[in-house]
């Protein structure tokens, strides 16, 4: 049966490791990821865990491990955070490139520099091309179930590819919320043991993996990769509805909020969809038809779902966790403006950097900002201060 | 009378090959030969990454990964633990890669890998340059040489692999030379026994990269041993031994000369590269006694 318990989202993501019995752990602290290093040495440490816990000396030495350990036919398990995610850059290539389907947590924190430890997407964000699934958890209870349905969706035979599961550092991995936790049971029946669909190392059948290959066959490769992108999306959804029957929590890979009827929606990724919910209906007693759409999966991004969650709706506020320095407008948005018409008012907010709270009066801001007539072409720092230009100013006496 | 299909070098096909004179096949295959079929081998891009093959043909008829420069002995690590969550503790891993894979971009993996213990067997082949890059300096190049980015000869000595390796207290490592097979063969064969990390770090000579006929690279590579610029010495439980120990050195000029990359030094450099020669085998006499 399954039971309550009280865990921070790091302990969330603990459990559902556990539970999918991952065989080898390479794992390297770093805030705000260090308690899910330390709870599953803990666990192998008390025989909790059937596994290797690998010591590394680092994030590029941790995603190495957990390539060369998964591709003898074991689960890896690793886990990180901003700068050890970045880091991890060469070798996250190299996962989704052999189609190694490693299922790893990514703690969200912004990325150096200036120095921060506190979240924001830039990390995650950097890391979109790196040919991994992304999904984006809401709350800690999301942090478990989407845990569990992205080793099905990495290691389903259409897909075989990895996944980041990506929670916001400090507001989900270190917030205390209520979870219901299957018993182990009700997860092998869920999620089997893992078998190696594709590339394996075996003495017993040898095979050369990774080796150099030519000019006449990457971009077939990189087609296949592609197609394992666009399985993703079919995947995900047969996972979740499976997910739904078996646990009874629904999932989607977008979710809207009272946007049926909207006139204007905002769309949020992460824990500040929970406020966007809270605002939306606050705004609605107030007789504003206002709306939210959560994308919970980024990569691939499901442009249809997100097409289908926001229907007639032509004005949408996109905000995002992260700058997106240079381009037109932050990633989010730059997803979402290709995948509406043309007509469609879609306007690009940057908020909640670096751990900034993206609080009910943010989000409140933004829809007071919507309804303003003039279509906005440029980013829209949302909770950026008065006078930017003039902080930490050092008079010259030259 | 050889016959190729079944006298031919078990894991590595005919056909596939190195330049000219190149020690490294001749190590690869000798290392693999002594390893037999119950390995699994790990080799970053460079120029053992022939062997992983090209395209749709494999050069080794072994389980193996091509990695990354900075992480071959991370991918070991990780192999190793794979293997041993499901029971197999029979199989040998085994990294095999160059000097610039190891002494440099390497070593923070490699170490990583010692400290903790993992049992891999990890082979450095030495051809003191970037090779495979076209002759570039790396921390292993030695004082005096030519390399595309030493122009006027490294400035400073190479750096000593296996005193770092020692320093990480592992339960076997060795220097070996592609000159002296039987000593080679006798190493891979304890360094397989070990019970935890093992490190072979073995000179392989690179006729392009150092000026020398490829008729000459074996005959270099001896001089090297001979001359006290390539030890051979084991180290086995907390103990060094030397392998080999002439009462009189050949002067180091003998190797120097036989090699294009050091025409740029005077007889004041090489003077000074044999001081450090000297310096370097009597410690290690001082060591190993």
């Amino acid at each position: 049966m399954s039971h309550y318990k009280m865990l921070d989202g790091n302990a969330a993501a603990v459990e559902a490791m556990k539970m999918a019995r991952v065989k080898v752990i390479s794992a390297y602290p770093i805030t705000p990821q260090s308690s899910i290093s330390e709870k599953l040495s803990d666990l192998v440490d008390a025989g909790e865990l059937d596994a290797k816990y690998i010591r590394v000396e680092s994030e590029h030495t941790a995603m190495s491990c957990a390539v060369g350990a998964q591709l003898t036919g074991v689960r890896a398990a690793t886990a990180t955070s901003s700068v050890g995610l970045a880091l991890m850059h060469e070798i996250l290539n190299v996962a989704s490139g052999c189609r190694v389907p490693i299922v790893m947590p990514v703690v969200n924190r912004s990325l150096a520099s200036p120095w921060s430890l506190w979240c924001d997407h830039q990390d995650s964000m950097a890391e979109r091309d790196s040919g991994w699934l992304q999904f984006y958890c809401e709350n800690v209870q999301d942090v478990f179930d989407t845990l569990l349905c992205a080793y099905r969706i990495a290691e389903d035979r259409r897909v075989q590819t990895p996944v980041m599961v990506c929670l916001d550092g400090f507001f989900l991995s270190h917030s205390m919320q209520k979870v219901l936790l299957p018993e182990q049971d009700e997860v092998d029946g869920f999620l089997e043991e893992y078998i190696p669909k594709n590339a394996y190392l075996n003495p017993a059948d040898p095979m050369v993996i990774n080796d150099l290959t030519p000019t006449d066959e990457i971009t077939e490769m990189k087609f296949q990769q592609a197609v394992g992108f666009a399985q993703a999306k079919v995947v995900a959804g047969e996972v979740f509805a499976d997910f739904e029957k078996e646990f009874g929590r629904h999932k989607g890979v977008v979710e809207g909020y009272r946007a049926e009827d909207a006139d204007a929606i905002i769309i949020t990724q992460g824990s500040m969809s929970g406020t966007a919910k809270y605002v939306v209906d606050k705004l609605r007693e107030g007789g504003q038809k206002v709306g939210a759409v959560k994308i919970v999966m980024f990569r691939p991004f499901p442009h249809e779902a997100l097409r289908q969650a926001c229907g007639s709706v032509k004005k949408i506020a996109v905000l995002d966790r992260t700058a997106g320095l240079g381009a037109q407008g932050t990633p989010l948005w730059l997803e979402t403006k290709a995948a509406l018409d043309g007509d469609v008012d879609v306007r690009s907010y940057v908020g909640g950097l670096a751990g900034r709270d993206i609080s009910p009066m943010t989000i409140q801001k933004v829809f007071e900002d919507l309804h303003q007539e003039a279509p906005c072409d440029e980013v829209n720092w949302i909770d950026c201060k008065d006078d930017p230009m003039h902080l930490r100013e050092v008079p010259l006496h030259v | 009378m050889f016959k190729i299909e079944t006298t031919a070098n078990r894991f590595i096909p005919h056909g596939v090959s190195a330049c000219a004179g190149c020690g490294l096949e001749l190590i690869i295959r000798n290392v693999l030969d002594v390893l037999g079929e119950d390995t699994v081998v790990v080799i970053p891009p460079g120029c053992s990454a022939l062997f992983c093959g090209f395209g749709r043909e494999a050069g080794m008829r072994l389980a193996s990964f091509q990695g990354n420069l900075e992480s071959t002995a991370a991918y070991a690590a990780g192999i190793r633990a794979g293997l041993a969550a499901q029971g197999n503790d029979h199989t040998t891993v085994l990294g095999f890669a160059g000097d610039g894979a190891t002494v440099d971009i390497g070593l923070q993996s490699l170490s990583g890998m010692l400290e903790r213990g993992d049992r891999v067997l990890y082979v450095c082949y030495d051809n003191e340059a970037y090779m495979n890059t076209g002759i570039q300096g790396s921390s292993s190049t030695p004082y005096g040489a030519w390399t595309t980015t030493t122009p006027g000869g490294k400035a400073t000595r190479r750096k000593d692999l296996l005193s770092i390796v020692m320093a990480h207290d592992v339960p076997y490592c060795a220097s070996a030379s592609v000159a002296y097979i039987p000593d080679l063969r006798r190493k891979v064969q304890k360094a397989k026994d070990a019970p935890g990390p093992a490190v072979l770090h073995v000179h392989s000579p690179c006729p392009t990269g150092w000026g020398c006929p490829p008729a000459k690279s074996i005959e270099v590579c001896r001089v090297a041993v001979q001359c006290g610029a390539w030890l051979l010495y084991e180290y086995e439980n907390g103990k060094i031994t030397l392998n080999q120990k002439p009462k009189q050195l050949r002067p180091v000029s003998d190797y120097v000369k036989l090699q294009g990359r050091f025409r740029g030094m005077d007889e004041q450099a090489v003077a000074a590269l044999q001081a450090q020669v000297t310096q370097h085998y009597e410690e290690m006499l001082h060591k190993s006694e």
